[in-house]
């Protein structure tokens, strides 16, 4: 038993059900109570989706458990057949239903249908999300798909998009792109916006693009074995990772790179001056684990920020995570509390933190700018413009949001100047921000008189305080916590100018 | 200024057949309440007993996460817990430990049953015995099942209050009991009405405190604020309570109907109930005949969702002039919705229970003005070219009583008149 008040990831059905309502023409007939049917709302609310998810649940309840709940389980699968006339139908069991043991499969296969019936086995009490989006897609893989003839033109399969993926849409668009490129066509997208009947043409492609691993690897990984195509590794986040992966086509496909790289700017809008100001900023990383590896690899090479800590929430991919940590000088955090995150957070005191929706609630919190690089997201993180992640427009796109959480160079640079001039108020926060300034900047109680201190806590001399404010809001907060945590060090109970400044020069870098 | 529209000549819709389905159902298990429980009773924490499930329930029905650290966590059921009961009542209370251990502030624990927890048959009310002699006098540690195998939607309060009346203190005194959660501001609006009427004295359930829990005996009169009370009300009526039955307290003639009958049982005179009514009445009259202008005339279609279809459907036919096409509720209480019945003009088709496919059928067939319905099916009606109200705004909002009737007339014509106010430049709908 673990006490959990947020969560990462849903239940293994909620990757299910992400694989299919990315898909066309397949249904999936879950076997579950009453109140499990809050999972449509992530997709119609959260992701503003215009059709039920492709769902059918059997509803059961207390007084079904005595007698036959099979014959619920039997009968949802017809009705639902009759009524959607699938191409193919996913079955399985949530959490409740897995402990009544009624085995959705047999089940359907004494039915007999006309059409494919590809039972799940998704295990609820050990497994999560994304576990279930992959197995599901592998399952669908590999009942539906079998070797067969090439394409003429080289072509390969994108791999991985599914229902409430971080940016997939936009993904898919771009990574398609870069290929056309190059002279490769791409045969299939899935799960996104397959039915599955393409995906019974799966084989024809001479190659896989692995595009998120957490959702695609197990069909990846399968489709080597059964279909002989090649995958591959690389993902395409940020402009080197892109560079990376189109070398990586190359080899695969036989083709020479060819990339128009007209449109990437990240590089020019990374070496321009007023990015001066970006350099060395401390950032905190964590996500799934794909994001978070490409997220590092672009803060520390291709923005110049300094990484204070790198995570992830998947145990899955902890082992590469660590290893890019350590690469780092860093220990990785691999961890689904949510509590061990804020807490990770508080300590480090970044400057920047790059997650989830959940740390953004954490930065909100903590007063620290956030942006967001992984799922789980909200509703405002799926934009109506074309927003990628991957590719050259997708690399573009990241400068601009992880820097407009941060006050601008030239801004930071004036803030500076004009701080002790009267009539500027710098708590106002970031112009382009509106009135955004994060409370525990804004207010950092000056006025905690020093009798209310308790026992090993530090107080501020009045004029160490005075000086404090002279300090630009953006950095006071961490400068106050650096201080403090300089003197407690030190066994300095009463902060003076004298113990800022000599803190300060501790912190330099 | 609105009129009421005529009371029905007859009894309404009191004898109307109800058509009962049973299949899918689009609705939120009782764990939900959980949502607006942990609001209301800030000492309390609500230790859901289940899934990962459950945890990415109440995450999503939560909406953002505000708190750190809120109220309300789930103790996720792994392997080994279902493996061996005793194990997981070890392991219970050592999450409970840990719990308290860290929020000395709590005073109530509740321990909430899911689904997984019932079928399993992991005894919570035990659980809650042991821990209370535990962790008592300080905390006092409860149970309920939020299952969505025993419970839907608001059924999870009336577990909650139900849960709590055994351990009432006794009184022979005579008082009022006025039960269900209410937004603080809205409960002092009411108090303040109450007092008005000089009627006292006047607890609540749920009380804010632990240490402010109403008392219960034989002089106690209650009065639901809430229709999905069913259970809590036979609770009380074990205790001795009597039971009020009246309208509930939604729009101006729901409020008045409301505090008239809870006044003919105080012997209050005329002149004092007009006088501490008359303005709130005009002051909600003028509020809702805002909205009015919108929703005349206007079709609605419920489908199940929080037992409030009824007294809404009462609201909006007989104050707004809408026309109700079907008022579907997942749960239809015979004794407490008899009053609301009796207001009802024949004519919905009065629906209990639900199975969604053919009951999203009716809606396309019946093309309503508005329907109201789940978070899980409003985008896709909306993109099928149906205006939505979603349902859950009606229990997570303050609607109740009269300063709160022209809010709740705006919830159902807001919809309306954003359908009218945007353009796209063509006279096609996206």
């Amino acid at each position: 038993m673990k006490l959990t008040v947020w969560t990462y990831e849903g239940p293994p059905h909620v990757g299910a059900m992400r694989v299919a309502t990315a898909m066309k023409g397949l249904h999936y007939v879950l076997h579950a109570p009453q109140g499990d049917t809050y999972a449509d709302l992530l997709f119609t609310m959260i992701e503003r989706r215009d059709h039920r998810p492709p769902v059918s649940y059997t509803t059961f309840q207390a007084r079904d458990l005595g007698a036959d709940t099979a014959h619920l389980f039997r009968d949802a699968l017809q009705a639902a057949h009759a009524r959607f006339q699938p191409e193919a139908i996913i079955v399985g069991a949530s959490c409740t239903a897995e402990l009544i043991q009624d085995d959705p499969g047999g089940l359907a296969e004494s039915l007999g249908l006309p059409i494919p019936v590809i039972p799940l086995d998704l295990p609820s009490y050990q497994r999560k999300e994304n576990f279930g989006a992959d197995e599901t897609f592998h399952a669908i893989c590999r009942a539906l798909a079998r070797p067969m003839a090439r394409t003429d033109r080289p072509s390969c399969n994108l791999l991985g998009p599914t229902a409430l993926g971080f940016r997939h849409r936009d993904d898919v668009a771009e990574v398609a792109g870069l290929l056309e490129d190059m002279g490769i066509a791409v045969n299939l997208i899935a799960p996104l916006g397959a039915r599955p009947s393409d995906i019974a043409r799966m084989g024809a492609a001479h190659f896989n693009v692995m595009l998120y691993p957490e959702t695609a690897e197990s069909a990846c990984r399968w489709a080597e074995r059964a279909l002989g195509q090649p995958y591959t590794r690389t993902i395409p986040i940020g402009a080197g990772a892109t560079r990376d992966f189109l070398a990586e086509v190359a080899r695969l496909s036989g083709l020479p790179v060819r990339a128009d790289e007209s449109r990437l700017r990240l590089p020019w809008w990374s070496s321009s001056v007023d990015s001066t100001y970006l350099t060395g900023k401390r950032v905190f990383i964590f996500g799934d684990a794909t994001h978070a590896l490409a997220a590092a690899r672009i803060a520390r090479d291709e923005i110049g920020f300094e990484v204070v800590g790198l995570g992830a929430y998947n145990r899955e991919y902890a082992r590469p995570l660590r290893a890019a940590a350590a690469a780092m000088g860093l220990e990785a955090l691999v961890t689904d509390d949510y509590l061990e995150v804020e807490a990770a957070i508080a300590a480090l005191q970044p400057e920047l933190i790059l997650g989830t929706q959940m740390e953004r609630h954490i930065g909100k919190r903590l007063g620290i700018p956030c942006a967001v690089i992984s799922a789980p997201v909200h509703v405002q993180d799926f934009p109506a413009r074309t927003s990628p992640q991957m590719g050259f427009e997708g690399a573009n796109v990241i400068f601009d949001t992880w820097v407009h959480p941060l006050v601008m160079g030239l801004e930071e640079h004036l803030l500076t100047m004009f701080r002790e001039d009267f009539e500027f108020a710098d708590a106002a926060g970031p112009s382009h921000h509106g009135a955004l300034a994060p409370e525990t900047v804004a207010a950092p109680a000056p006025s905690a008189p020093a009798a209310q201190a308790g026992p090993g806590t530090v107080i501020w001399l009045d004029e160490a305080e005075t000086e404090l404010r002279k300090v630009p809001f953006f950095v006071r907060g961490k400068a106050r916590r650096n201080t403090e945590a300089f003197a407690a060090e030190r066994g300095v109970a009463a902060i003076s100018v004298e113990t800022l400044y000599e803190a300060k020069a501790h912190y330099a870098r | 200024m609105t009129e009421l529209a005529p009371l029905p000549a007859g009894p309404g819709c009191t004898d109307a057949p109800v058509l009962r389905e049973r299949g899918q159902r689009e609705v939120f298990c009782g764990l939900t309440g959980i949502v607006w429980l942990h609001r209301k009773m800030p000492d309390s924490f609500f230790l859901v007993v289940g899934s990962r499930t459950c945890a990415h329930l109440l995450q999503s029905a939560a909406g953002v996460m505000i708190f750190a650290q809120p109220r309300f966590g789930t103790a996720i059921l792994e392997e080994k817990d279902l493996a061996g009961l005793a194990d997981a009542h070890a392991e219970l209370d050592r999450e409970v430990d840990r719990l308290l251990t860290r929020r000395p502030d709590i005073r109530r624990l509740f321990l909430v049953g899911s689904c997984p927890s019932e079928v399993i048959k992991l005894d919570l009310a035990r659980a809650a015995e042991r821990l209370s002699v535990q962790h008592g006098p300080q905390v006092e540690v409860l149970n309920y099942s939020g299952s969505g195998i025993e419970t839907t939607f608001t059924e999870g309060e009336d577990a909650c209050l139900a849960a709590m009346v055994p351990g009432l203190a006794p009184t022979e005194a005579r008082n009022l009991m006025v039960v269900g959660a209410l937004p603080d501001v809205v409960e002092d609006q009411m108090l303040a009405l109450l007092a008005r009427l000089g009627i006292g004295p006047v607890q609540v359930l749920p009380s804010r405190r632990a240490e402010a829990a109403p008392e219960v005996g034989p002089n106690t009169v209650v009065a639901l604020v809430q229709p999905f009370l069913g259970t809590t009300a036979a609770a009380l009526e074990r205790r001795g309570a009597r039971v009020l039955q009246m309208p509930f307290p939604f729009g101006e003639e729901g409020t008045t109907a409301w505090l008239a009958a809870i006044a003919a049982e105080w012997g209050v005179d005329a002149a004092t109930f007009a006088a501490a009514t008359d303005a709130p009445r005009a002051r909600a009259r003028k509020a809702v005949a805002a909205a009015t202008a919108t929703l005349a005339g206007k079709s609605i279609f419920f489908l199940p969702d929080s037992q409030l279809e009824l007294p809404l459907a009462r609201f909006l036919t007989r104050e707004c002039g809408m026309t109700a096409i079907e008022i579907g509720t997942p749960y239809l209480h015979a004794g407490l919705m008899a009053p609301e019945l009796a207001l009802l003009s024949p004519g919905p088709t009065i629906s209990e229970g639900q199975d969604v496919e053919l009951q999203l059928d009716r809606v396309r067939a019946a093309r309503p003005d508005l329907t109201v319905c789940g978070l899980g099916l409003a985008n896709p009606l909306e993109a099928e070219g149906l205006a939505t109200k979603w349902a859950i705004e009606l229990v997570f909002t303050p609607v109740h009583f009269y300063d709160q009737a022209g809010d709740l007339a705006q919830l159902f014509a807001r919809p309306l008149r954003r359908r009218a106010a945007v353009r796209f430049g063509t006279e096609a709908r996206p």
